[in-house]
């Protein structure tokens, strides 16, 4: 593995979306604008919007990262740039790590901003480090990335790719335990549930937020689906084709 | 003479339909090739397959001495693609680092082959912004990256003003004869005269193949246009 083609590939990236100011923005602005509506809707139910927002932080980089990601990759393929790629000595992993960090970079940066506004501003009270919280959010934004990254290689086009979100995340969404307890639900979306993404960066931002214990466990759940996705990334990655 | 590119009874079946049928043919060092025929008679997919991109149903395919797909060919041919591959949210300058960079090419030479594909005044432009001319060259400069031995050109001067094309043919003969071997596609018949060597191709089979004089001699024409017409008439 080659560290210089891996940050060749992030910086790319970086430079693309540097370009692109707008989503910059939109990355950054959409979630906090989110939060801020959140906080009036609950204007008189604070102890709602405790529970709610501290999820949501972890589930608004997912959503951005995903719908960022699986439109970004598809591009590499329509483009004809990926298949290009693949001829250069660059792995496949080389290709995918570099995705992971320029994404792990904007992912960090949104999570700084808006944990911050929630935190400040907003007033979010947690009982864990806000560092933590900002852990999370980025490794949650790294398992949409990860799935969107995934889910690309079965769109064909732009349009395809975009319909996965509702697709794939809010069902997730739906059964992660945000709107009802999981342990309320029929037993069998509870087992489904148990083995969503989603539901472990739900999970782990409202445990960083009460300060419950189990973090570690779904932390390390993250983890280990953020890494299945990548490899399985990697793998739907074909240099060759019909 | 060493052969760059040898291909022997090279057969493409894609969904039940044969696309290249019984393809042999060498290409020898130093040399330019040229691969003529009219769009969907499979240029692309012997270049995809040259490239270690496609894949191929039987034969054989052996390129600067090795079987298609080592490992070490993928610093030593450069490809050309049909539509321009290149990243139009970036700058040229920005395309080419990164080409240079996934090569492991020193980014010096970057300016030396701006020059060479004349794009060296406007390269803090983003691609999206270049005309349909300029992203073919940005194109072609990143396949010229890293001085690769083989050339694998994709119609490189579709779209491009007669003045430019001849300064592109100029660049090809002049790396040829720096010993590198180009493959060069095209439907455009005037082209055929400046390679050394020509496949004329039709629904994926060899119409012909020799040098131009060689296929003016054997039918008679001295047009290359005439000679194709005259070939596909033989059949």
């Amino acid at each position: 593995m080659n560290f210089s083609r891996i940050w060749a590939t992030a910086r790319r990236i970086l430079s693309q979306l540097r370009h692109d100011p707008r989503t910059i923005a939109l990355m950054i602005i959409a979630p906090i604008f989110l939060m801020t509506i959140l906080k009036y809707v609950y204007n008189d139910q604070p102890q709602v919007f405790q529970r709610v927002a501290g999820s949501l932080l972890g589930v608004f980089p997912m959503l951005v990262m995903f719908l960022i990601t699986s439109v970004a990759t598809l591009r590499e393929r329509t483009s004809g740039t990926l298949e290009r790629l693949l001829i250069l000595p660059i792995t496949k992993l080389e290709f995918i790590l570099g995705y992971a960090l320029a994404f792990g970079i904007a992912a960090f940066i949104q999570a700084v901003l808006v944990t911050s506004a929630a935190l400040g501003p907003l007033g979010l009270k947690i009982a864990g480090s806000q560092l933590t919280l900002i852990s999370v959010a980025v490794f949650d934004a790294l398992l949409g990335m990860g799935l969107g990254l995934f889910v690309s290689s079965f769109a064909k086009t732009e349009f395809q790719a975009v319909q996965f979100m509702p697709a794939i995340l809010l069902p997730q969404l739906l059964l992660s335990g945000l709107l009802a307890p999981r342990a309320s639900m029929p037993r069998a979306l509870e087992i489904i549930s148990n083995f969503l993404p989603l539901t472990y960066a739900v999970d782990a931002t409202r445990k960083v937020i009460s300060g419950s214990t189990g973090f570690t466990t779904d932390f390390s759940l993250i983890v280990l689906f953020l890494l299945a996705l990548l490899g399985m990334g990697a793998v739907s990655l074909k240099r060759k084709s019909e | 003479m060493s052969a760059s590119v040898t291909t022997r009874n090279l057969r493409i079946v894609r969904d039940g339909k044969t696309i290249i049928n019984d393809l042999t043919f060498e290409v020898g060092k130093g040399l330019i090739a040229g691969i003529l025929g009219p769009s969907g008679s499979g240029k692309t997919t012997i270049f995809r397959s040259i490239v270690g991109v496609q894949k191929i149903t039987s034969g054989e395919i052996t390129v600067l001495g090795q079987p298609v797909g080592a490992k070490d060919l993928r610093t030593r041919i450069g490809y050309l693609t049909q539509s321009a591959s290149i990243y139009s949210d970036l700058t040229i300058v920005e395309n080419l680092r990164y080409f240079a960079k996934v090569l492991g090419t020193s980014e010096i030479s970057i300016d030396e082959i701006l020059d060479l594909v004349d794009l060296r005044k406007n390269k803090k432009q983003l691609a999206s912004s270049l005309s349909g001319g300029e992203r073919a060259r940005l194109a072609l400069a990143t396949a010229l990256l890293g001085k690769p031995e083989l050339l694998i050109l994709d119609e490189p001067t579709v779209g491009l003003d007669p003045v430019l094309r001849i300064e592109l043919w100029n660049l090809f003969h002049s790396l040829a004869a720096q010993g590198k071997t180009l493959l060069v596609s095209s439907h455009v018949m005037d082209e055929a005269e400046r390679c050394d060597s020509l496949i004329l191709l039709r629904d994926g089979e060899i119409l012909a193949q020799g040098s131009p004089s060689q296929l003016k001699a054997q039918t008679g024409e001295d047009e290359m246009e005439a000679v194709f017409i005259s070939l596909v008439g033989a059949r």
